[in-house]
């Protein structure tokens, strides 16, 4: 994987299932005999990861979303965390 | 089968949307989270007579499964529960002709779903018709009689299926985990083994030390590796691990036999993780129902929901209760809640003291005998106490 940029256009990884869980009031990303409980930010993240949206895009849609701003060093930092753990990948 | 490994993560905490808040009054016992991993051990049936396997020594006596429809309606209970992850084990899960159909309603409901399996039974078209009902995972294990393990290290027709099955996954897109159960006749041969696992493919390599319960018990003597050889195996583990980086993942199941230290036995009894046996017995763990004294109901007359808040059997020895000296004052007692309750009742006839593999359990001379006795053992010995595979003949034998 290329290093990020605000132009990456992350994805959940295949293998991998992110899913909405009311009974935990979170996202969780699912995977072999394992589960990730994601807190609220990691899931508003995770859930724009779509392959076709980019870092920018995305941060611009979470600070519409909660009326902040300034996020992209939080969105990068959670987006490379992933990529180390292999939650999410991208070109 | 061997017995299934939990993995449960929480992300680190970030600053921009804050969490639900917590309410301010804490309850006065925590509250009962949800059964997240839901085992369907959906069959005792099984090609195969391994030596370790965790099914109870008695299985011969169930012969009673749950239908379909009974299984259908366990996964919507425990869907409606918040369980997430759900593993298809038995005996071998293929040679349920249903198989298709509980997939397809578990993926339907949103569970993830793994299959955990000998690989027997799975052709190209039940691969491809597994894939299409959303089989998400299919964990590969390695069997192991004493001819198999020979085919298996030298390459004749053990390796020949596995080979094949291992491409069948890969074909379909699986993620594909190993699992190899490690016991004292193929420690040695470790290297071979994740070298196997390279060549096949595999994403994860679950180095299974076995866990001496049921047939595993049975044959404690004849399976327990030395120091030694445990030892080396880490070793040639961890050099793996370093030239292989995250091309494959390697687990090596902590051997709790050598290290004195208990395990947090399913993550706790009652805590996440609910099997339901062949004939819709519900139990906390995968062999619970040794221990005396606790009824654990079936699916057939109480609902999932009923059983996992409510029942005697779940609550018996959930959180930290019931514990006695020296767990009740351990500053450990949270982190292990007391090792495994069968272990304790196996070992030391009693569910409710200190797992023995505790060094400070007052039975903890009972696991460091066993140890230094397997390291005495002479090959005649040996065959003078053959090992005992499990099958139907066998367990109506130990059945009386």
């Amino acid at each position: 994987m290329s290093p990020l940029s605000n132009a990456t256009q992350p994805k959940v990884s295949s293998g991998f299932r992110l899913q909405w869980e009311p009974v935990q009031d979170c996202h969780v990303l699912l995977y072999p005999e394992g589960m990730v409980k994601l807190n609220g930010s990691a899931g508003e993240i995770m859930k724009r990861c779509d392959g076709s949206s980019s870092i920018a895009a995305i941060t611009a849609d979470i600070e519409k979303t909660f009326a902040l701003q300034g996020l992209e060093p939080d969105v990068v930092a959670f987006v490379e965390l992933a990529g180390k753990q292999q939650w999410l990948k991208w070109d | 089968m061997a017995k299934v490994g939990l993995s449960m993560k929480e992300t680190p905490k970030l600053p921009f949307v804050q969490d639900a808040p917590t309410d301010s009054v804490l309850p006065a016992t925590p509250a009962i989270g949800p059964p997240l991993w839901l085992l369907a051990e959906l069959t005792y049936r099984c090609p195969l007579h391994c030596v370790f396997c965790y099914n109870p020594v008695d299985f011969a006596r169930q012969e009673d499964e749950l239908d379909t429809e009974g299984w259908l309606r366990v996964l919507r209970q425990g869907r409606e529960m918040g369980a997430v992850q759900l593993g298809l084990s038995g005996g071998e899960p293929l040679v349920r002709d249903d198989l298709e159909l509980i997939v397809a309603e578990a993926r339907r409901l949103g569970y993830y779903t793994n299959l955990l399996t000998s690989g027997v039974g799975l052709t190209v078209e039940r691969a491809a018709a597994l894939k299409a009902a959303g089989l998400e995972h299919v964990q590969l294990s390695f069997q192991d009689s004493t001819q198999e393990m020979n085919d298996f290290l030298s390459h004749t027709k053990t390796f020949d299926l596995k080979n094949r099955v291992a491409k069948i996954i890969k074909d379909q897109g699986w993620p594909m985990v190993l699992n190899v159960v490690i016991h004292r006749m193929n420690i040695d041969h470790i290297d071979r083994i994740i070298e196997m696992a390279v060549e096949f493919g595999a994403e994860y390599l679950e180095l299974a030390n076995t866990q001496y319960y049921s047939w595993a018990y049975l044959n404690r003597d004849q399976l327990l590796p030395t120091h030694e050889q445990l030892r080396h195996a880490e070793l040639v583990t961890n050099q793996w691990r370093a030239k292989l980086g995250d091309r494959m993942r390697i687990f090596f199941v902590t051997p709790d036999y050598h290290e004195g230290k208990p395990k947090k036995c399913v993550n706790g009894w009652g805590n996440m993780f609910l099997t339901v046996t062949p004939d819709g017995t519900a139990l906390p763990c995968h062999t619970a129902k040794m221990l005396p004294g606790l009824s654990f109901p079936n699916v057939r007359d109480h609902s999932l929901h009923d059983i996992w808040f409510d029942s005697e059997g779940f609550n018996r020895y959930r959180g930290t209760s019931w514990m006695k000296e020296p767990c009740s004052s351990c500053e450990h007692r949270e982190q292990d809640l007391g090792g495994c309750r069968c272990q304790a009742f196996m070992l030391a006839h009693d569910p409710a003291v200190a797992d023995p593999v505790c060094i400070k359990s007052p039975h903890h001379h009972l696991i460091t005998d066993a140890v230094a006795q397997a390291a005495s053992q002479s090959s005649s010995r040996m065959k003078e106490h053959p090992l005992i595979f499990r099958n139907p003949v066998n367990s109506k034998r130990i059945i009386g």
